[in-house]
């Protein structure tokens, strides 16, 4: 283990708000798009059904 | 097997559908080992103290946005040679994964800078290279936005690709070519890794867990792309009806 303890694990050196500031904004936006992606295909099929049901009358 | 059948929109669905989950999991995996290497294995640099930790997102997430755009380049090609409707529909969903990936490339590299350079940003080659790069993302996929008829939208789009990939190697070879504050690669095939080889396998680690993800969220994208643009056919319009 590199670390004395899990209080220098989180204070990095001092370093704190650069390495969680890059790691966070990293998890934020894998988190976002993913959300974004199922969101659009949600959007896209509902679109697409009413589409359909349009045609079909 | 003949691999030209997924060039079909409708082969390649449902082969995408079941390929989404392995990358993701891949993806998860890589980056579960990549963390642990980067916060857990990889020692104290005797310079930087802990604040080079950045290292382990800031070059696998600009290594991703050279690398992305290359290939958005490379499908944009083949789709114009060959009019192959896929390839544009490829082109288009990674774009916002390969913007999202210079982004951070631009992000931590400012939080990297402060500490170190003692500024956020500087007007040097790489980053401002880097920078374009963000715009060329976002101009394309304002472009499809702009445009209303899809095969037009792919048409020029693909050409601004063509044109903006002549951007990637200035972002490569900036450092060289110029004088700049930003330092050389980090990792040369022509010379010995300059760090420790910890250092370097949580770099690699975490570049491959970025790679799975990409690949999962761009089929992931894809998939919704060809539905919408498919939705006149028999099969799509089985699936819209299933997936109800």
């Amino acid at each position: 283990m590199i670390w004395d303890s899990w209080d220098a694990f989180w204070a990095m050196g001092g370093y704190a708000l650069y390495v969680w500031g890059s790691f966070g904004a990293t998890l934020v936006c894998i988190a976002g798009e993913a959300w974004l992606v199922r969101r659009q295909r949600r959007q896209v099929l509902s679109r697409l059904r009413r589409l359909q049901r349009f045609d079909s009358q | 097997m003949n691999l030209y059948r997924y060039a079909s929109p409708a082969t390649f669905y449902p082969l995408a559908g079941r390929l989404v989950p392995w990358f993701a999991l891949l993806a998860a995996a890589f980056t579960a080992a990549g963390l642990y290497i980067s916060f857990f294995v990889a020692p104290t640099d005797f310079q930087q103290g802990e604040g080079y930790r950045i290292i382990f997102i800031h070059v696998p997430a600009a290594w991703m946005s050279m690398f992305i755009y290359i290939v958005m380049a490379f499908w944009s090609a083949i789709g114009l040679a060959w009019n192959t409707r896929l390839s544009f529909v490829m082109a288009r969903a990674l774009a916002p994964t390969g913007a999202m990936f210079t982004f951070l490339a631009l992000w931590t590299g400012a939080l990297w800078g402060k500490p170190m350079w003692g500024a956020w940003w500087v007007w040097d080659a790489r980053l401002t290279s880097e920078l374009i790069l963000l715009f060329l993302y976002v101009g394309y996929m304002a472009l499809q936005a702009a445009i209303d008829d899809p095969r037009r939208a792919d048409r020029a789009g693909a050409l601004l690709n063509l044109v903006g990939v002549i951007n990637v190697p200035i972002i490569y070879f900036s450092v060289k070519w110029w004088n700049t504050l930003h330092q050389g690669a980090s990792v040369s095939l022509t010379r010995a890794p300059s760090m420790a080889q910890t250092m370097l396998w949580g770099m690699l680690v975490m570049a491959i867990a970025a790679w799975m993800y990409t690949i999962a969220v761009a089929l992931a994208r894809a998939r919704t792309l060809i539905l919408e643009r498919e939705r006149q056919t028999e099969w799509a319009r089985a699936v819209i009806k299933e997936e109800a």
